[in-house]
């Protein structure tokens, strides 16, 4: 194959199918927000240090600043505006209630890493969910609302009771 | 900030890959998971002319044993090697180093092959093939060859890998029964590069003397290092507190770290002997229950 500095790519993004041609250099958060116009992934650092702009690629909770849309033909990405459909997701619900975010910038990566966490884990404890997000940096909250919420998400999407949050 | 422009290509196979880079020159970097590579490109520390993405790559993944080795193959994310059953009950050592790497979402992508070949000086992975004698085995235009891990890491981001050549697998020996390891880091922060990292593995005989020792230090020099001098130390001394005491303050006497931003010379010194002395315990303490 010849090295191209433009990439045709075709790839779903929230259970949509795109086809793009992309500069070989565009960030998949870069895609999503300026080609696709989804800006509700958010860039901080732009060097893999903040998690901001966490998303599922293929089902696993990545950082898009540090993957090239070039690479994703035949993916699925799945960002924050997949999470609510009618109503908000429990995840997003539960955030809402426990006053998980104030200025929100960083919400978004939270979001989607919880969302990779309750997936292969339905049930974390607080500290397996302390872990799963400690790549997600926060500078309003303290992080004691998001565990909370996350660990109320876990319970509402699977039905565990009597767990201490 | 953004990457400099350049231009991309999927390697279908390592031949593809070594095809590539003679064609391409020192213009060329690998992408594989693109967790150090990225982060440079996107500084502009790093500006290829050409990406040669080795993802899409077929059956690069494996985790296999081989003779009485672990193979790791070029597209074995951090992640899939910590979570591994096969890793868990040959080499938990390797496990336990991984989950010091990064942040989950980090080591989802990132690789262990990627990670010796960027070769950070405080790296997780490079100081466990060292400490267990492992190996790089390595593809070019010559056909492959392996390198032994003494030998692969050169200094700060340096390693033997020729320019025309590409990673394609690491070698783990598996350790003998009766032994027991440890991985032991510090960083201010989970997840941020070790200020120093230790691996250490203790072979205890029967009556509980020990028969081989094997201790590397990351964070400490340009590149991973063997204490080797803690490690004669220890040969047929009993794994007692005041013996392990000892060969962590060998090994401590034998590095020379330098004074940078995250911390003073003498303050890794002396958080090198710590962690030595802890990970000798309880690689002992592990041992001695295998031995059991």
């Amino acid at each position: 194959m010849q090295a191209e500095d433009r990439i045709r790519i075709n790839l779903t993004v929230n259970g949509s199918s795109v086809s793009q041609q992309v500069e070989a250099r565009r960030t998949l958060a870069d895609f999503l927000r300026y080609d696709l116009g989804l800006t509700g992934t958010h860039t901080g650092c732009e060097q893999g240090a903040c998690g901001a702009c966490t998303v599922l690629l293929d089902g696993v909770a990545v950082r898009s600043c540090l993957i090239f849309a070039s690479q994703l033909d035949g993916a699925a990405v799945e960002t924050v505006e997949g999470l609510a459909n009618e109503s908000l997701h429990p995840l997003q619900e539960a955030f809402h209630r426990h006053h998980a975010l104030q200025c929100g910038y960083c919400t978004p990566g939270f979001l989607m890493a919880a969302k990779e966490l309750l997936t292969v884990n339905p049930d974390p404890s607080e500290t397996e969910i302390r872990q799963a997000l400690s790549g997600q940096i926060c500078r309003c909250t303290g992080y004691e609302n998001i565990v909370q919420a996350v660990r109320e998400a876990a319970d509402t999407l699977h039905g565990a009771k009597g767990r201490d949050a | 900030m953004k990457p400099a422009s350049f231009r991309y290509v999927a390697a279908s196979d390592v031949a593809d890959a070594v095809a590539l880079l003679t064609e391409h020159g020192d213009t060329a970097k690998l992408l594989a998971g693109g967790q150090s590579l990225v982060p440079m490109m996107n500084l502009r520390l790093s500006r290829p002319g050409v990406l040669i993405d080795l993802n899409r790559m077929p059956q690069r993944n494996t985790i296999a044993v081989e003779d009485g080795l672990l193979r790791v193959g070029l597209l074995v994310r951090q992640k899939e090697a910590e979570h591994s059953p096969i890793v868990l009950a040959q080499i938990p050592l390797l496990a336990e180093a991984i989950a010091e790497i990064g942040h989950a979402q980090i080591r989802s992508r990132g690789t262990l092959v990627g990670s010796c070949c960027h070769a950070d000086p405080a790296a997780e992975t490079p100081a466990v093939l060292l400490a267990l004698d492992g190996s790089v085995r390595v593809q070019g235009p010559q056909g492959a060859r392996e390198i032994a891990a003494s030998d692969f890491f050169l200094g700060y981001f340096q390693t033997a890998l020729a320019p025309d050549e590409v990673a394609t697998d690491l070698l783990f020996p598996i350790p003998a029964q009766g032994t027991g390891s440890a991985f032991l880091e510090f960083a201010r922060r989970h997840g941020d590069f070790a200020l120093v990292a230790v691996a250490a593995l203790v072979h205890l005989d029967a009556e509980g003397a020990v028969q081989g020792a094997a201790l590397s230090l990351a964070g400490v020099g340009p590149s991973p290092l063997r204490a080797t001098g803690a490690e004669q130390f220890l040969i047929g001394r009993r794994a007692e507190p005041a013996v392990l005491l000892e060969a962590a303050r060998i090994a401590a006497q034998g590095i020379e770290p330098t004074d940078d931003v995250q911390a003073s010379a003498a303050y890794r010194t002396q958080l090198a002997q710590t962690l030595v002395e802890r990970a000798l315990l309880i690689a002992a303490s592990r041992a001695a229950r295998e031995v059991a």
